[in-house]
């Protein structure tokens, strides 16, 4: 491609081709459509954070001396909501995955275009009335909505946040259905599945599950604002209904939603590990597979939220089986990324920082789920912080790491621009650093007894070290956080222009310029090369900077 | 998988209108519209399915109630639903089909009917929801009363928080599907238009292709709701 | 356009097996036939679904083998959906 002689500023790119609100409030191009979520997406990564800062600041110290227990339920709560619904679940797919999918595809956009659209506007409308929900006073239910705490005895916005989780969930029902269309029908010659590269291959996984689960979150949620509107009983003990009913009914989509906020970024570290280590992926047929195992088999074991919650012993048997099977395929995954590394030409840039971290986070993450899903061992500590600790591996470590990867790795592309790389390495270290230093303890604390949810342990001050540690970890991985957002922006005005393909990758995506033109592709790519076909491409990884 | 020619950014000459800009060929645009309906068929299986799970749990706790809350409903005006539904079913496949053949006047007929006859569904419906209105079978009301006995155990008062949990999930389940049928009569109007316009023929039918396949679904989670909520135990 | 067109008698004749469907339907659940009254029921109302899909919704015509997959996985899971929740319901009084 002959396009790296002009400047970006001077060829047309998706970004300059038309200026003016209108022309990105009414645009269909899928790369503009990734760059207004990802707006929302840095915002409610903010405020969720914000949140758990008020959390980390109040369990400083033992007392509860900071906020009152109710307005700590909130912060819990709107944390977990936010971070949930309005960043875990959308991050990826809707900024990194619609920006890229088409190009990597060899398509000139998604199979719906202005699908993709509406469903930013229902992300946004999603949005605006969570926003709505926090300013007017909170919601205190717990991220998980239980009942009839929600529908009976709360005096907060209940309905508006399961509204607002309402909108949101159909535009990522919308953005599901747009990728599996997508992938199936829009691939350009030669493009056969098994050249696909796996970063669409986890979101064709991902949107199998928000297809198949988001549905039946929607109608449960319609069932809980029913309930609190008209007073039904359908979930509410004294009036007949079964508590549990709502909790199995919420859990069968919220523990593949799990899967949801981690298949894409498992996507990206394939796409990392590759590239930096200079090698084709391990066990490619495996790979693909294991994504789609883990969409399925994490359908079959939502009770596992529910040991202790009243459910059948022998259902409890059932599911605790079917989560071991769950852990089968993310081992296998971990499995052949370390192979892929082994005897490969590794360099380390910022963004194999991020993915050496979600290899290491997510493993621990991984065992420590195992742990839970012994009924034995998890009737010690369920709802205690070990369970919190589980999960911010997971997500944490595991898909916030891959989100910041996947930026840095792409950013060239998106923005045209190189990010600075030392920074990128500072801010990566940071990050890994804090992250650990603010959820480790929690799993001591955990695993000697501190429960979660609660404002106050002045019963416990033993923990109060543990604590601190955990708080003072939050402070250094804000910073690490922070970092990103201000040389990001940095560099769209100062950063160096980067060159259609800086990393000297394999993918489509790199062999068209940074960033793009509207239509991707000049004329449509004929493909004949397998993924990854790194022993085919030159050694040397142009060092950024 | 399209086996499309290489196609340039400025376009190939599009004779056909309806060919939007990403797509190659007019036959990649119509696939992809039809898997687009069908996985959103889906969704809505999943959608209705929660209700059908809530249903089955508590048909399975509190059957005797909500016999008695089945026997309550008209079977007679249920039946007649049934039948409305399953020609407006009718009514859209042969608009379908007109298209197909090329009769344009014809698809325009067919829509008509089958708007007409969903707006019967509604307005049944309405009726009945109405009678349940009128015997206080209102759920989560402080009037509902359901009077009687589990059928066949004239010993056996009817709970009466059991009894609204039937009708909750008789409201909600007939709701939501009223719901779904009312956008489905709008989807019609649309496409009526459209049909009037002349824009469908054997070349190009696609939304009413799809539009068919969605009013189908509701026929279906119709077909099911029937026998679930309207014939629990009815007989002597 | 290489659709299947099915004839206007195929459309007729499925109408009327379904109107026929519904009228057994509720003669079925007049009479007593124990346990069988729900099972016969979805009998029914399955046969009555499987005829609209293949027929109405034109899935019998269809050289799409996707379409079949996607109707097959929205069932499976479905089914899922129902059958791990009620393991629990019905072995909860199990000692």
């Amino acid at each position: 491609m002959a396009t790296a002689v002009l400047e970006s500023s001077e060829r047309e790119t998706y970004l300059n081709r038309e200026y003016g609100i209108k022309s990105w409030l009414l645009t269909v191009d899928h790369k503009r459509i990734a760059l207004l979520y990802l707006i929302g997406i840095t915002l409610f990564f903010f405020i969720g954070g914000f949140f758990a800062l008020l959390i980390r600041l109040e369990l400083l110290t033992p007392a509860g001396d900071l906020v009152q227990a109710d307005t700590y339920n909130k912060l819990f709560t709107m944390h977990g909501q936010v971070m949930v619904f309005f960043f875990l679940i959308p991050a990826v797919p809707a900024v990194l995955g619609n920006f890229l999918i088409p190009i990597m595809i060899g398509a000139r956009d998604l199979a719906f275009p202005r699908i993709n659209l509406l469903s930013w506007y229902l992300y946004m409308g999603g949005g605006v009335l969570m926003l709505y929900t926090i300013l007017n006073g909170g919601v205190d239910t717990g991220w998980t909505f239980y009942t009839p705490l929600s529908t009976e005895f709360l005096k907060t916005n209940v309905v508006t946040a399961a509204l607002a989780v309402f909108v949101a969930g159909f535009s990522s029902i919308l953005t599901g259905l747009n990728f599996i269309v997508t992938t199936h029908r829009m691939r350009a010659p030669g493009m056969t599945w098994n050249r696909l590269p796996l970063f669409v291959w986890a979101h064709y996984a991902t949107s199998l599950i928000q297809i198949l689960g988001t549905p039946v979150l929607a109608i449960t949620l319609v069932l809980v604002a029913l309930e609190r509107v008209f007073h039904l009983g359908i979930f509410n003990p004294s009036l007949g209904g079964d508590p549990l009913l709502f909790q199995h009914l919420f859990w069968f989509y919220s523990h593949p939603a799990v899967y949801i906020m981690i298949l894409p970024g498992m996507g990206i570290v394939s796409e990392i590990v590759c590239c930096f280590a200079r090698k084709r992926i391990f066990g490619y047929k495996a790979m693909a597979m294991a994504l789609l195992g883990i969409a399925v088999v994490g359908f079959l074991v939502w009770a596992h939220h529910m040991f202790v919650a009243g459910i059948s012993l022998y259902a409890a048997m059932i599911f605790s089986l079917l989560s071991y099977f769950v852990a089968v395929p993310s081992a296998i995954k971990v499995f052949n990324w370390t192979a892929t590394m082994y005897k490969g030409s590794i360099t380390y840039q910022t963004p194999m920082l991020y993915a050496f971290g979600f290899v290491g986070l997510f493993t621990i993450g991984g065992l420590t789920g195992l742990f839970l899903a012994a009924l034995g061992i998890d009737v010690h500590v369920t709802d205690t912080y070990f369970v919190v600790a589980h999960f911010h591996y997971i997500m944490v470590g595991g898909m916030v790491m891959a989100y910041l990867g996947g930026m840095h790795f792409w950013w060239p592309k998106i923005s045209g621009r190189m990010y600075p790389e030392g920074w990128g390495r500072l801010a990566a270290l940071l990050v890994f650093v804090g992250f650990n230093l603010t959820f480790f303890p929690q799993f001591v604390l955990g695993y000697m007894g501190m429960p979660r949810r609660y404002w106050d342990y002045s019963h416990m001050p033993e923990f109060q070290i543990l604590n601190v540690l955990s708080t003072a970890g939050a402070t250094v991985l804000a910073v690490g956080y922070l970092l990103p957002m201000i040389y990001f922006l940095w560099s769209m005005r100062y950063g160096k222009p980067a060159p259609a393909n800086p990393w000297n990758a394999a993918g489509l995506e790199w062999t068209i310029p940074s960033p793009p033109t509207t239509f991707n592709f000049d004329e449509q790519p004929v493909v004949t090369w397998e993924a990854y076909n790194y022993d085919e491409i030159k050694e040397e990884v142009p060092v950024a900077n | 998988m399209p086996t499309s020619p290489a196609a340039t950014v400025q376009g190939e000459a599009h004779e056909n209108p309806a060919l939007l800009h990403h797509f190659a060929t007019a036959e990649q645009q119509k696939d992809a519209a039809s898997l687009g309906m069908w996985i959103f068929l889906v969704t809505e299986v999943m959608f209705f399915g929660g209700m059908f799970c809530a249903y089955l749990v508590y048909r399975y706790w509190y059957f005797g109630d909500f016999a008695a809350g089945s026997s309550s409903i008209s079977l007679t005006l249920g039946t007649i639903n049934t039948a409305v539904l399953i020609c407006s079913s009718l009514t859209v496949a042969m608009a379908v089909r007109c298209a197909q053949v090329g009769k344009q006047k014809a698809i325009v007929v067919c829509l008509i009917l089958t708007i007409i006859l969903g707006l019967a569904f509604l307005g049944i419906k309405g009726v009945e929801y109405y009678q349940k209105f009128a015997e206080n079978h209102i759920p989560g009301q402080a009037s509902f009363h359901l009077d009687g006995h589990v059928p066949r155990h004239p010993d056996i008062p009817v709970n009466q928080r059991h009894a609204q949990i039937y009708f909750s999930l008789y409201f909600a389940m007939t709701g939501m599907h009223a719901l779904h049928m009312i956008i489905g009569v709008g989807l019609f109007m649309y496409l009526m238009y459209k049909a009037w316009k002349g824009v469908y023929g054997p070349d190009y039918y696609t939304p009413l292709e799809n539009g068919g396949l969605y009013w189908h679904f509701v026929d279906i989670v119709w077909i099911y709701l029937f026998p679930l909520l309207y014939l629990i135990d009815r007989h002597p | 356009m290489s659709e299947h067109i099915s004839s206007v008698k195929l459309y007729v004749s499925i109408w009327i097996a379904l109107l026929i469907g519904t009228g057994l339907t509720v003669f079925a659940a007049t009479i007593d036939l124990g346990p069988f009254n729900p099972i016969v029921a979805l009998a029914i109302a399955t046969t009555k679904a499987v005829l609209v899909v293949l027929f109405f919704m034109h899935v019998k015509y269809t050289h799409e083998k996707l379409t079949k997959l996607v109707i097959a996985a929205a069932i499976f899971f479905f089914l899922i959906l129902i059958a791990l929740s009620m393991a629990d319901y019905t072995t909860r009084l199990w000692t």
